[in-house]
């Protein structure tokens, strides 16, 4: 069954509804790695819920002009007429008064979202007394979705993406260096409002996939995913893109193929598992690498000091130190080193030694930022400066003899 | 109006909302000086699959559980945000992103897969609350307030959030000093002996009991509004703490009885016949309360602010 819907075998309405999800997957991806690079990721929050007002006063609006106040169209305007009311209010509570960003935010996305709340009771007590069904557009619906609603998803999503690739140069400088940019001409304010913009755009062309409470998400998990995994600003879109895209096909899949499976969720909770995938096992950021690092980082220090301690002929009692040094064949059950230890400690106390001479020589000063207790000598110095520093040690020992 | 129809359909839906109203923003003056708003946010979207899981293991609507459940959720959302903000370092705001949207999911995939048809239990009632159905059927007028027998017929959502109201108060008033110094200097207040870790997360958890007792009685609406709106209306009229704790107290009541007032009697007013959601219309009011204090207040500006306002 899943298979059958991973290959669009599952009828027309699956199809649609799977393709519409991948192109709003990548396009949120795309657009929200820069809402996540210019660390506003929850503005999108206030956005998503600000539509909701519009939704209302446009089914209204549409009704009281005799129309049928479900049309998508109709409805997506006024949503995004609503939601850009509600960004601009954000941006002047937080330019013009006291409040941080995160109050107008919040102040923004909870008074929009109470007031739509009103006017979706007041449309259930119109006089025209048809269910509107406007819930649908808090979680989304994709039920019965018709091909020319599916046709303006894709529509949307294809503008928003090719408006973010042309956008792409200036978001990702306003992102990383906002007064660099300023200096080089770019208009901060324009670049902010067009990235909005954009996020907005997203916004309204997922009301009716996913719905505006859930489509944060596919603007922040995405990207947050993609960082894991790259360094590079190209590289994180492209991925964050890719995520979004593959989130939003197999969340519409596994949604079409059983029942009680809505789709918004769905489509959050892949996104999510593949977040949590990255978050463990990503190879330079993610928890497992950090994990197996600090181990390594802990058997190497423990290595170190045991071979020091055979070195000076001291008794080693640390537990895990025996074990590593037993492991290695450097010593034998009873604590006494083999040949090979004793070899390996002589190393382990001469590199030591040099070090001492090391630290203490003016000339070799920046060198000695580099004595962490594990680094090898022959790794930082020439093998002129060893020879001196050789010759330093051969000297002190005379001295003191 | 008469006293007859008062006290039993409109006293507590109006006590329970100005309750509630203050139990959040009581807290949430802190939270805004924190700059932590958007905790109250992510509470209340986590709740959600808190009680659903309550009633999942339980299979009854009662309310201990259900409350526990979404404490229970609540704890597991802060913890869940700071490992993935320290284990990912992930900036905070996108780290409480992905956490609250993922768990909001996870409860309404929860609630779908369940049977809940004979039960009331959906997502919209979790977001808008219930506010005008509770109403006290045992009241016959002002009377009844001195009569044990009506008495016991309150609806239990009243003596609860007024619990937890007193328990936010008491919460503020014990901690009032180390909770204004760390508040306003961490580092000061880390100096000088305080807690500041501990105290933060208690004041995280005293916000979580005041938005699921909240959210039990109004839903998440008003939760989200009143945690923000009024502290920070409050904010715009004075530089003194005290001062604002008491203008956030008076914005929240006014905001609850004009909102709850004008969602049951405006429609009335202007000739239709049904009235609006008084959840909603509680944080709209909330909302135009402060634009106007956004607009007019004597201390909005950031800077050249009057001085000993």
């Amino acid at each position: 069954m899943l298979l059958d819907a991973l290959t669009l075998q599952l009828g027309y309405n699956a199809t649609l509804v799977a393709v519409g999800a991948t192109l709003l997957g990548i396009s949120a991806g795309v657009t929200g790695t820069f809402l996540f690079l210019r660390k506003r990721a929850l503005v999108s929050d206030a956005i998503s819920h600000a539509t909701l007002p519009g939704v209302g006063l446009a089914f209204i609006v549409m009704v009281l002009l005799g129309g049928d106040g479900r049309s998508l169209p109709g409805l997506m305007l006024g949503s995004a007429l609503s939601a850009w009311v509600g960004l601009l209010a954000v941006q002047w509570l937080t330019e013009r008064t006291r409040l941080a960003e995160d109050a107008a935010i919040g102040s923004v996305l909870s008074v929009f979202f109470g007031f739509g709340i009103v006017l979706l009771t007041v449309i259930q007590n119109m006089s025209s007394g048809r269910q509107a069904g406007l819930e649908g557009f808090l979680l989304g619906s994709t039920a019965g979705m018709l091909f020319s609603e599916a046709a303006i998803i894709a529509a949307g999503g294809a503008l928003s993406l090719a408006l973010v690739l042309l956008l792409r140069r200036p978001m990702t400088m306003v992102a990383f260096d906002p007064g660099f940019s300023a200096s080089a001409g770019i208009d901060l304010r324009r670049i902010d409002l067009a990235m909005m913009g954009l996020v907005l755009a997203v916004t309204v062309v997922g009301l009716k996939i996913v719905g505006l409470i859930l489509i944060v998400a596919l603007l922040i998990i995405p990207p947050v995913t993609a960082r894991f995994w790259t360094n590079r600003t190209d590289g994180v879109v492209a991925l964050s893109g890719l995520i979004g895209g593959v989130s939003g096909y197999v969340g519409a899949a596994i949604s079409a193929s059983a029942p009680a499976l809505p789709t918004g969720p769905i489509i959050v909770l892949v996104a999510f598992a593949l977040f949590a995938l990255s978050l463990l096992g990503s190879p330079q950021r993610g928890v497992l690498a950090a994990w197996t690092r600090h181990r390594a980082f802990q058997r190497r220090v423990h290595l170190r000091q045991g071979l020091l301690a055979l070195a000076s002929g001291q008794p080693i009692y640390e537990k895990l130190t025996l074990r590593l040094l037993q492991r290695a064949d450097l010593v034998r059950p009873d604590g006494v080193a083999t040949e090979a230890g004793q070899a390996r400690a002589e190393k382990a106390l001469l590199d030591e030694t040099r070090w001492d001479v090391l630290r203490r020589s003016a000339s070799l000063e920046g060198t000695a930022a580099f004595y962490d207790g594990l680094t090898r000598i022959e790794d930082v110095v020439t093998p002129d400066q060893l020879d001196e520093i050789d010759a330093a040690i051969a000297a002190g020992a005379e001295a003191s003899s | 109006m008469s006293g007859a129809e008062f006290v039993p359909l409109s006293l507590t839906p109006l006590l329970i909302g100005i309750f509630a109203a203050i139990a959040c923003a009581l807290p949430g003056n802190f939270l805004v000086l924190r700059r932590q708003a958007l905790i109250g946010d992510a509470i209340s979207h986590v709740v959600l699959p808190g009680i659903v899981v309550a009633f999942l293991t339980t299979g009854v609507i009662a309310t201990a559980p259900m409350m526990l459940g979404a404490a229970g959720a609540a704890v597991v959302a802060v913890i869940l945000i700071e490992a993935i903000r320290r284990l990912g370092r992930i900036e905070p705001g996108a780290a409480m992103g992905v956490v609250f949207t993922a768990m909001f999911a996870a409860g309404v995939l929860l609630l779908e897969q369940s049977d809940t048809s004979g039960v009331h239990l959906d997502v919209e009632h979790a977001l808008f609350g219930n506010l005008e159905s509770l109403i006290w059927l045992d009241a016959t007028g002002w009377s009844s307030l001195f009569d044990p027998a009506a008495l016991a017929g309150l609806p239990p959502e009243l003596p609860r959030i007024a619990l937890a109201l007193l328990g936010v108060a008491l919460f503020i008033g014990f901690f009032w000093r180390p909770l204004k110094i760390s508040t306003f200097d961490e580092g000061f207040a880390a100096t000088q002996g305080i807690a500041t870790g501990a105290l933060g997360i208690a004041l995280v958890i005293v916000s979580a009991v005041a938005a699921v007792a909240a959210f039990d009685a109004v839903g998440s609406i008003i939760v989200i509004a009143m945690f923000i709106c009024p502290p920070a209306a409050a904010r715009m009229m004075t530089n003194r703490l005290e001062r604002q704790i008491g203008w956030s107290i008076f914005f929240a009541t006014i905001a609850a009885i004009l909102g709850y007032v004008l969602a049951g009697y405006g429609p009335l007013w202007l000739g239709f016949g049904n009235s609006v959601s008084a959840a909603g219309m509680i944080a709209t009011v909330a909302g135009l309360i402060l634009a106007v204090a956004a607009v007019f207040g004597p201390c909005r500006a950031r800077i050249g602010a009057p001085q000993g306002g």
